[in-house]
């Protein structure tokens, strides 16, 4: 007969040590004692010889971090005994639900797992000092720590305070705490997680100002008519109550649900207020910006969707032009100076505009996209093309802008205002020339003058140059034409 | 906690109580950093439960019960006596950190009834939600109840701070929406589910996080003549179309000060229970509608037996089913066989053949199970051919509720 003492508690490394060794000596599970206490110091003080770990599946690994807080003190001997049938052949055993070892095990599994989640779910901090407290001041700290605090008393039923506190940890980083239970205490400045010995209820202030309203919240949430305290003790047992301020209020609820639920049956339906607001519901659903001024302020108070740009960067122009540009987005100089087309390719555009006798001032210039989006790269903020969903993001406003403004004609220079303009992606040139866009919007396409700025080879840029000059006049004869024909 | 705060509170919750959604689940996984607060985990958590058996998530209320629509089902209809309240945006932000600090919950469910105008109200829903997150750096759970006649770009921007959007079609119908919703068109609630769901789409390929946790909507039974088949068909249709994560059944409860124009009767709490089940047998378990709804009788559900068993009793020659040879599908369709089990049971007689000893470690319901299947050690016979089988496998009337 084997006898292996354990630690108290979920003692994983001990237990993975024993079944090292034990496996290495060739002990059956049958001769194996397993004890667990305060007192107990691994095979009774004596260094264990190294021993190989053992190639076992994952999944045992993850069921053995289940099952070993638990409080049976069979666990550890049911784990010993699967990893033993496991090693003599049964590779696949962890597979067989229905095997009385693998269910036993699941079963603890499942309750270690339900008081951790129990745990996340009933453990209730109660602010350490009060409302008021002052942050604390640490007398010698390098900064002055400003950091709430909070204290809770929770009573798990297993060995579950380390492998439940990270949680805690990622999802309140923010301010310092300590959990104290009954079998070891977690605490938490900001920086280091960290366990002590066995806490008590006092370690936790004994009221928190808001227990009042929340459990007014709690009752007001309540729905007398539906009444089921059976199907709510099953998912919150009554051994939680205690440590739950909201469930003081229960009993009472209970007992005042039927006469609440009746008397709004019997309440016969009340006169209806005469409430026929007319004019508040005209206006309710007069709610689109009527102005450009009134869109752009929507737009400027909705904020960059990528954050990083300087400000938005309206359209430019006077009211029913012949003709409205659509660009992608601004570049950096727009963004800083808040203005379309200023940069490199707004010159560009300056000078094809001359030569295509159009005046920049009689048309209206607007982007696809409000907001510079861009890569950091050293002092330079290199421009990145938005994505489908940004367009689409920004499409409301370009479409309500475009019905504010009322062009004859739009022209979509380069994909990403035909995108925004058709709704769908279309090559440019494919869809070079007169377009109609969405909502029967008539339109032209032809590329972004930064296209090119981009194109290496002299001669190639020059025709693509006077080709895109060539476009602008087609552009504008015919919303000319159109201008005469309405 | 200021006594004013605490009256709106108690109010507005109140009035917020009739939404039925309250899950927390399916949020991208965030936590708080050293500096910030909050965080979300896949499954969701219930940090409490009423003595109706309903969880508490989320700090579920409205921004204000004040409202201009006049819908005959809601408690907050312009036209009810009801107390009326108002919270403002900081009061809000202070008491969702308040109680998220204290661990009460897994964040914020926002919604409002309509005041000034749908946009007006978006836009003071949208400044709370992006106060928690720029300036708390509030990590949490934030559920927004979208306001479908709100502008499109509204939507765009609620879907950036929310976790989860939902708009309540509330009836299964479009002739039920337009007597008892007056100021609610059922093609712009569609319109907008239709841009929640594009966009959704869009950010996951392009790996931005809008409404991570998708969009889920609420129906309200028993309010008009809409039989369970009608609701059921209205849910495929939504799931098809929108991508919706949940769809929430509501029995229509008694509401205090409630409209003449509502029936006055609730339906059975157990109509909503049975279209939770059919729901599931429906996103879950490979079932049509039409096979759900044949198991009834007239377009109801069957209130006694749950509709996969009442599915089952109709299809008899379909079974029994041997849990060592069938198919994964055939084995679904097994009452008392839930996904779990089907997939233990899968696994496990790969490496032997299951007996009955066996399959009661791996199913809890199996009392159900047993005249529909077939394993090492048991047939079914004739059982399942006796006229009597149904009553036989109806559960003893069990109370469900107080009264």
């Amino acid at each position: 007969m084997r006898r292996i003492a354990l630690a108290d508690g979920a003692d994983l490394d001990g237990f993975r040590l024993a079944a090292r060794t034990l496996v290495a000596e060739g002990a059956l599970p049958e001769d194996v004692v397993w004890e667990s206490g305060p007192q107990a110091e691994l095979f009774g003080g004596e260094a264990p010889a190294e021993v190989p770990p053992l190639q076992l599946p994952r999944a045992l690994g993850t069921l053995a971090r289940e099952v070993v807080p638990h409080r049976d003190p069979e666990r550890y001997a049911l784990l010993y005994a699967a990893i033993w049938r496991i090693l003599r052949g049964e590779r696949g055993l962890l597979e067989i639900a229905s095997d009385p070892v693998v269910h036993r095990l699941g079963l603890m599994a499942r309750a270690v797992r339900r008081d951790i989640h129990k745990m996340h779910a009933y453990l209730r901090f109660r602010r350490v000092g009060g409302e008021e407290a002052l942050p604390e001041e640490q007398p010698g700290a390098e900064e002055p720590r400003r950091r709430e605090r909070y204290a809770a008393w929770f009573e798990p039923d297993h060995f579950i305070l380390e492998a439940a506190t990270p949680f805690f940890v990622d999802r309140f980083g923010g301010f310092d705490w300590l959990i104290a239970t009954p079998v070891g205490t977690a605490g938490w400045n900001g920086r280091d997680l960290a366990f002590g010995p066995p806490g008590r209820r006092e370690d936790a202030p004994s009221s928190d100002a808001f227990e009042t309203g929340w459990t007014d919240y709690y009752a007001a949430i309540f729905n007398p008519a539906r009444t089921n305290p059976t199907l709510m003790r099953s998912h919150m047992a009554k051994k939680y109550w205690h440590n739950l301020p909201e469930a003081a209020a229960i009993p009472d609820l209970v007992r005042r649900a039927q006469p609440r639920a009746l008397a709004m049956i019997e309440t016969e339906p009340t006169m209806p207020k005469k409430r026929m607001p007319a004019a508040a519901l005209a206006v309710m659903h007069d709610q689109a910006p009527r102005s450009l001024a009134e869109l752009n302020g929507l737009i400027a108070k909705a904020g960059p969707l990528v954050p990083g740009a300087t400000q938005a960067v309206f359209g430019e122009g006077p009211n029913h032009p012949g003709i409205a540009f659509v660009g992608e987005q601004p570049g950096d100089e727009e963004d800083l100076q808040g203005r379309p087309f200023v940069g490199p390719a707004g010159r560009l555009l300056d000078r094809a505009f001359a030569e295509a006798g159009i005046d920049r001032t009689r048309a209206y210039l607007t982007n696809a996209v409000k907001h510079f989006k861009f890569e950091q790269r050293g002092k330079r903020r290199l421009h990145q093309k938005p994505t489908t969903g940004e367009v689409a993001h920004y499409r409301w406003w370009l479409e309500r802008e475009l019905d504010l403004v009322a062009p004859t004609l739009v022209v979509a220079l380069g994909a990403t205002a035909v995108l925004a303009l058709a709704g769908k992606a279309v090559p440019v040139t494919k869809a070079r020339g007169p377009a109609t866009f969405l909502h029967e919007r008539p339109g032209f396409v032809t590329v972004h003058p930064s296209y090119l700025l981009r194109l290496p080879d002299e001669a190639a840029k020059r025709e693509a140059y006077d080709r895109f000059v060539a476009d602008l006049r087609e552009a504008k004869a015919l919303g000319e034409a159109m201008k005469q024909a309405a | 906690m200021d006594p004013k705060v605490n009256r709106k509170l108690r109010i507005l919750a109140d009035a917020a109580k009739y939404d039925a959604s309250c899950a927390s689940s399916g949020a991208s996984k965030r936590s708080s950093g050293k500096e910030g607060i909050g965080s979300t985990t896949p499954i969701g958590i219930c940090h409490s439960y009423t003595p109706d058996g309903r969880c508490v998530s989320l700090l579920k209320i409205l921004l204000t019960n004040a409202c201009l629509y006049d819908c005959a089902y809601c408690i907050n209809r312009r036209s009810s006596n009801v107390e009326r309240a108002r919270f403002s945006v900081r009061e809000v932000v202070d008491l969702t950190l308040a109680f998220y600090k204290r661990n009460y919950i897994e964040g914020l469910f926002l919604s409002s009834g309509i005041i000034r105008s749908p946009d007006y109200t978006m836009e003071q829903m949208l400044l709370v939600a992006k106060t928690l997150r720029q300036e708390h750096l509030y990590r949490g759970y934030i559920h927004l109840k979208t306001i479908p006649e709100a502008s499109p770009w509204l939507i765009e921007q609620a879907g950036l701070w929310a976790d989860r959007l939902s708009i309540n079609l509330e009836l299964p119908t479009e002739s039920g929406l337009a007597r008892y919703a007056p100021e609610k068109k059922a093609p712009t609630i569609r319109s907008a589910m239709g841009q929640m769901k594009e966009r959704i789409a869009e950010a996951k390929e392009e790996r931005r996080s809008f409404s991570p946790a998708g969009q889920s909507t609420q129906l309200i039974v028993g309010a008009d003549e809409a039989n369970d088949h009608d609701v059921l068909r209205t849910s495929a249709g939504l799931y098809r179309s929108y991508d919706l994560r949940r769809v929430y059944y509501s029995a229509f409860s008694p509401i205090p000060d409630a409209s003449s124009a509502l029936p006055a009767r609730a339906p059975p709490l157990q109509r909503e229970n049975r279209l939770y089940q059919a729901d599931w047998l429906l996103r879950h378990y490979g079932f049509e509608v039409d096979e759900i709804a044949a198991g009834g009788e007239a377009g109801m559900l069957d209130l006694e037996i749950d509709p996969k068993l009442a599915w089952a009793l109709k299809n008899r020659h379909r079974f029994p089913v041997d849990v060592n040879l069938a198919e994964r599908e055939a084995l679904l369709r097994v009452p008392g066989l839930g996904k779990r089990a089907v997939d233990r049971i899968v696994l496990a007689r790969r490496h032997m053949r299951l007996r009955l000893a066996d399959l009661r470690r791996l199913s809890g319901a199996l009392r159900r199970a047993l005249p529909f299947l077939v394993a090492a050690d048991h047939h079914p016979g004739r059982s399942l051919d006796r006229l009597d089988l149904r009553s036989r496998l109806v559960p003893p009337p069990t109370q469900l509720a107080l009264f």
